[in-house]
């Protein structure tokens, strides 16, 4: 199989390669419009001229623009995002301190989404037009409709401050209970999303001719179901958890301030307010990089599970 | 579909409500507040963090302003920038689609690779990253920003719809005609795009009011004396245990909203696009 599908593999990773380009290029750019002169924003304007002088050759800020990009590029390729002004120590160290917490966050968030919506969807498919139905689709139009930040707002009044259930905010050094509302805020579009995928994919499934057959043949509901129209009925499904990840991506600053959670997003935000410009870019090319990588992924597992996508 | 007119939609209903009473309260807000929303009355120790009730409907803030007023001059902003910058965003979108699409080749090739660029950033964030470019926050870099990200969705949908368009033999006879390709564009392909632009941008303005409600919430958005939602949210959240109402009425308003929008969109869709009938 493996032969089978190294093609297509390095046909996308091939076309990631301008993708890729464009996204350093983008962010290269916007450094030197933010920064107009990197080293006089590095030492503020009382800056020793001869230090700026120094700093200069050794960003190669003397020399022409493309001839930057090379030596940027070169220092981002080593992994080298530049020092934080606010923090003074490397962006990449700042960067690997808040990763932890985002991704924790991040996965969380797709699994209660993955196994909530999955639920709602085959429920509701199960039950065309009742008031399960009705009910379930439209608690997944609400997740999709309310914004992510005012829901964490709600759901932390609810559950922290009237039931006392669950902490209001903070990460608690990782324990369990702080980690329920940031996930659930955070995958709530998600899980509309995918249940209402779930519902319509199984919907289709389910008139179909050999899950007509499975079901002549005497197969329980459950079999029916669960076996035969199930596998098919998940292959859009993949595709919306893929595009998820964006969502949950474009998220993470607004969850994270909701719940003050110590991650990525939290990080870009606080930058952004000092002005922190290494910091605000690192984290911008870290997010999109992560976000394009995702996407490759979901491609990937698209190839292996539906043997149609690798004859296109 | 047809048969039942558009009004008896139920989506395009209830959406269309909801969107015709935002509009109408945004529009009307200073006939329709019962108070100055910028005015911190005297005595503020009794006027601060009042609960709804008379004269507050929807209670005061922790600065004793009222709530109802506030949330209804929220709307405008709101409005303002979803609509604004909804329509910078689809005359750059449809502008590039066309060309994408019409012309093909080289140009098509350039601006989908720009398209893909753009498009594999998740907006928000490259929105935030965009913002720390200027000195100061505010409203007016939001709108700049979000018009700048936002195109990619239209530029796609009427390139696609282009690129069936232009096979179609009302345009090849144009073409052979030598009929001018400017005219074209805009007489004869644009108006055969203006459906699922509509789709595209209704729900379009209801992600820019999403985008801008959190750009403010971040304290990257609209400034004080300025009166957004997400603003009025992020201050919400300091009194969130002594004052809820402060951070439920403009989120639900702005929720209420993007609902009417979205369900709005949908609606247009399915009644437009007859490949999502069921």
């Amino acid at each position: 199989m493996l032969g089978e599908l190294s093609q297509p593999i390095a046909r996308r990773l091939l076309a990631l390669v301008p993708v890729l380009f464009g996204i350093s290029l983008l962010v290269f750019v916007l450094n030197a419009v933010a920064l107009g002169d990197p080293a006089r924003a590095m030492l503020g304007q009382r800056g020793d001229p001869e230090v700026i002088a120094q700093i200069r050759q050794e960003y190669a800020l003397d020399r022409p623009l493309w001839s930057q990009y090379v030596t940027w590029m070169g220092r981002i390729l080593r992994g080298n995002l530049g020092r934080s002004y606010h923090q003074q120590r490397p962006v990449g160290e700042v960067i690997a301190e808040r990763f932890p917490a985002t991704l924790r966050l991040a996965v969380a968030a797709t699994l209660l989404a993955v196994a909530f919506g999955l639920a709602m969807g085959i429920a509701a498919a199960l039950t065309p037009g009742s008031a399960l139905d009705h009910l379930l689709m439209g608690a997944a139009v609400a997740g999709i409709s309310t914004p992510v930040f005012w829901l964490g707002l709600m759901l932390s009044l609810f559950f922290a401050v009237w039931l006392g259930w669950l902490p209001v905010s903070g990460y608690g050094d990782g324990a369990m209970a702080n980690l329920v509302l940031p996930a659930l805020t955070l995958g709530a579009l998600h899980t509309g999303t995918i249940a209402r995928m779930t519902r319509s994919s199984l919907l289709e499934v389910i008139r179909q001719d050999y899950v007509q057959a499975a079901r002549a043949k005497g197969l329980s509901e459950v079999a029916v179901v669960g076996k035969h129209a199930l596998k098919n009925a998940l292959i859009p499904v993949v595709t919306v958890i893929g595009i998820g990840l964006a969502d949950l991506l474009v998220g993470a600053p607004l969850t994270e301030t909701v719940f003050a959670w110590p991650g990525l997003g939290r990080m870009l935000v606080a930058a952004v307010g000092q002005r922190d410009l290494p910091v605000v870019m690192g984290a911008v090319l870290v997010f999109a990089v992560i976000y394009v990588l995702g996407s490759l992924l979901v491609d990937l597992a698209y190839l292996v599970i539906d043997p149609r996508v690798r004859r296109e | 579909m047809s048969e039942r007119g558009p009004f008896r939609h139920h989506g395009v209903q209830v959406g269309g409500a909801l969107v015709a009473l935002f509009v109408v309260a945004a529009l009307l807000a200073p006939w329709l507040a019962p108070f100055d929303p910028h005015d911190v009355p005297t005595g503020l120790a009794a006027a601060s963090l009042r609960p709804p009730g008379p004269p507050n409907a929807l209670g005061t803030d922790a600065l004793g302003r009222d709530l109802l007023s506030r949330v209804l001059y929220g709307g405008r902003v709101s409005l303002m920038v979803g609509v604004g910058v909804e329509l910078v965003t689809a005359l750059l979108g449809a502008l590039i689609g066309l060309v994408a699409g019409y012309y093909g080749g080289w140009p098509d090739g350039l601006l989908m690779r720009v398209t893909d660029v753009v498009m594999a950033f998740p907006s928000l964030i490259l929105a935030i990253g965009l913002i720390a470019v200027f000195e100061k926050p505010g409203l007016d870099k939001v709108f700049l920003v979000l018009a700048l990200l936002g195109w990619t969705t239209i530029a796609r949908v009427v390139r696609g719809e282009v690129l069936s368009l232009k096979r179609r033999e009302y345009v090849q006879a144009a073409r052979a005609l030598g009929v001018p390709n400017l005219t074209i564009l805009f007489r004869h392909l644009l108006p055969n795009c203006l459906a699922p632009l509509l789709v595209a941008a209704t729900i379009g303005v209801g992600g820019n009011m999403v985008a801008e409600a959190g750009l403010s919430f971040l304290g990257l958005g609209a400034q004080a004396p300025t009166i957004s939602w997400g603003a009025m949210l992020a201050e919400g959240q300091t009194f969130l245990a002594s004052a809820p109402w402060v951070a439920v009425f403009p989120g639900l308003a702005l929720m209420l909203a993007v609902l009417g929008i979205n369900l709005l969109g949908d609606g247009l869709r399915d009644l437009l696009d007859p490949r999502f009938k069921n």
